[in-house]
């Protein structure tokens, strides 16, 4: 185990905390996930953030992973509120606090079906989504592969924090390698060249996939200024969220970097009828 | 199986994608969209000096099953071992989506997904894991309308972003020689080390995320044999079920009362793994 982990540090735990003005989480709620409903704008909305607890009963995931629990967790926080809003014509906001290393590795992962654990914390926000709650996924940190799909990747609108500590992607560096038999160094040459590939947020944004990127003074230690800018920006989300009539991720396929993504569609919708 | 129904059987396995798809349709009902004369293929593999595949490694085919509309989204596993791009994701997100589409305008559409994949194809990294996140949507979308039915064969099996799609399916059938599991065996050895999951040691690896024992966990709803008209019949008889009353993905309270019983202080056999969901999942 090394010392990277300190559980009160985390990207996720500091924002979460920010953006919550420090309000107890909700209790019953493992120390791996905080979920709290606080004040945005004018009206409530749930803050839900996955943070590390090296005291995870689990011990792959004490360093922030989302593993078992984290992702069945996810998705009762989530589902909870979609029955809290169920016969309520407003629906509060979800906003995701992404900083998510990765999904946790492990046999006892595997054996108890962590696929199936992440399945419903994706599909609990995408329910949510689909039942007219705005769900936007604010990356403060890392939004790594399977975690980042069960926590985020469905919101209506993504904000990604423009800093070198922000990276999206499908693996790290050295599985990455590994399972495409090459070396790390020519793997960091061709993400320098190719979009997709790439690890860090800059790249990332090229890809049509996020709808702001918030350039701050200090995303590791949110001023007051900092996060009066997140939440200034979560609220335009918001806005723009409810003067959307659609409530799918149509949003994200502009980019001239994803022009395939577009064509396709375009070619199945010419062809879907005989 | 006896070697008389060995000798009579037609192998699903054995079949390629785009013939599984045409198995699963009502004769003579195939139209595959987006098809290799349309020449769409990967423009990243390109630029990275690796053979691209004019179907970029998913089969789209719509038809009918005992007379429905259906759609069967059918990956290729002998290609960059099923991965998904953005060209191969983007066919099964926009077919799914026009499924839905579909049925919001009256026409009940439905769809069969056929997993064989290793999930996000690592030289489209971010645009694989985008295309992904959009497949999910699109599968709980459609799922309200419709069920939408899962498949893994084998012998690729079904592993990262797409087992979490596999996960969100309203029923899944699986053969014994599939396998259905997040994260790939050597990545897990790569990140966790050998004593936690030998890579190598197929028999360990199959027991614990094999078909059989992914069944007899209660984390699919069918183990058949490596049979087109078994695999069929078992198709039809899910879409007729229609929409279950709760999708496994839905089910946080039973799986978290699961959880909260296991000892994580020590390694869970299959066995155990096995009594626990029974139990806790019946």
């Amino acid at each position: 185990m090394d010392d990277r982990t300190n559980d009160a540090a985390s990207r996720g735990a500091l924002w979460f905390a920010a953006l919550t003005a420090g309000s107890t989480p909700q209790a019953g709620f493992p120390a791996s996930v905080l979920v709290c409903d606080a004040v945005l704008g004018s009206a409530p909305a749930r803050y839900i953030a996955v943070v590390p607890d090296s005291a995870n009963l689990f011990p792959r995931a004490r360093h922030g992973e989302t593993g078992l629990i984290e992702g069945w967790q996810l998705a009762r926080a989530v589902q909870q509120a979609i029955a809290l809003d169920r016969d309520r014509a407003e629906k509060r906001p979800i906003v995701a606090v992404v900083d998510v290393t990765s999904q946790a590795y492990g046999r006892r992962e595997e054996g108890f079906g962590i696929h199936q654990a992440l399945a419903a914390a994706a599909g609990a926000y995408a329910e949510a989504r689909l039942a007219g709650h705005p769900v936007i996924g604010l990356i403060v940190g890392k939004a790594m592969s399977g975690a980042f799909l069960a926590h985020g990747y469905q919101a209506n609108r993504l904000i990604a924090v423009n800093d070198p500590e922000v990276m999206v992607h499908a693996m790290g560096k050295a599985s990455a390698a590994r399972i495409t038999m090459r070396s790390v160094e020519a793997l960091e040459r061709l993400a320098s060249t190719i979009a997709p590939m790439a690890y860090d947020i800059a790249s990332y944004a090229t890809l049509g996939l996020l709808w702001q990127s918030l350039t701050l003074s200090d995303p590791g230690h949110p001023s007051a200024g900092d996060v009066a800018t997140v939440e200034a920006c979560l609220q335009a989300a918001l806005r723009d969220i409810e003067s959307d009539p659609a409530r799918n991720l149509a949003g994200r396929l502009g980019a001239a970097n994803r022009s395939a993504s577009k064509r396709v569609r375009d070619m199945l919708r010419a062809q879907w009828q005989a | 199986m006896n070697v008389d129904d060995l000798l009579q059987r037609a192998s699903f396995i054995e079949l390629d994608a785009r013939s599984r798809a045409r198995a699963l349709l009502d004769a003579g009902s195939m139209r595959e969209l987006i098809g290799p004369f349309d020449r769409v293929t990967s423009p990243w593999l390109a630029m990275q000096g690796i053979v691209t595949q004019s179907d970029d490694g998913v089969v789209v085919a719509k038809g009918t099953v005992d007379g429905h509309p259906t759609v069967v989204l059918s990956m290729v596993g002998e290609f960059q071992g099923g991965s998904l791009g953005e060209v191969g994701g983007a066919k099964i997100a926009g077919a799914l989506e026009l499924a839905a589409e579909d049925n919001r305008n009256g026409t009940p559409t439905r769809a069969a997904i056929l997993f064989e994949t290793g999930g996000v194809r690592l030289q489209e990294a971010n645009l694989g894991l985008a295309a992904i996140a959009e497949i999910h949507a699109a599968i709980v979308d459609l799922r309200r309308y419709q069920p939408v039915v899962g498949i893994s064969a084998g012998t690729v099996g079904c592993f990262g972003g797409m087992s979490i799609a596999a996960g969100l399916c309203s029923y899944l059938i699986v053969t014994r020689e599939a396998r259905l599991g997040l994260n790939g065996p050597a990545v897990i050895e790569q990140e966790a080390g050998v004593e936690e999951y030998e890579s190598r040691d197929r028999p360990f690896i199959w027991s614990f995320t094999g078909g059989e024992q992914r069944y007899e966990s209660g984390l699919v709803d069918a183990c058949v044999e490596d049979d087109v008209a078994q695999i069929r019949q078992t198709l039809g008889g899910y879409f007729r079920q229609g929409v279950p009353p709760i999708h496994r993905s839905d089910r946080q309270e039973d799986f978290l009362a699961c959880m909260a019983q296991i000892d994580t202080t020590r390694q869970a056999t299959p066995e155990q793994i096995r009594q626990l969901y029974r139990k806790g999942l019946s």
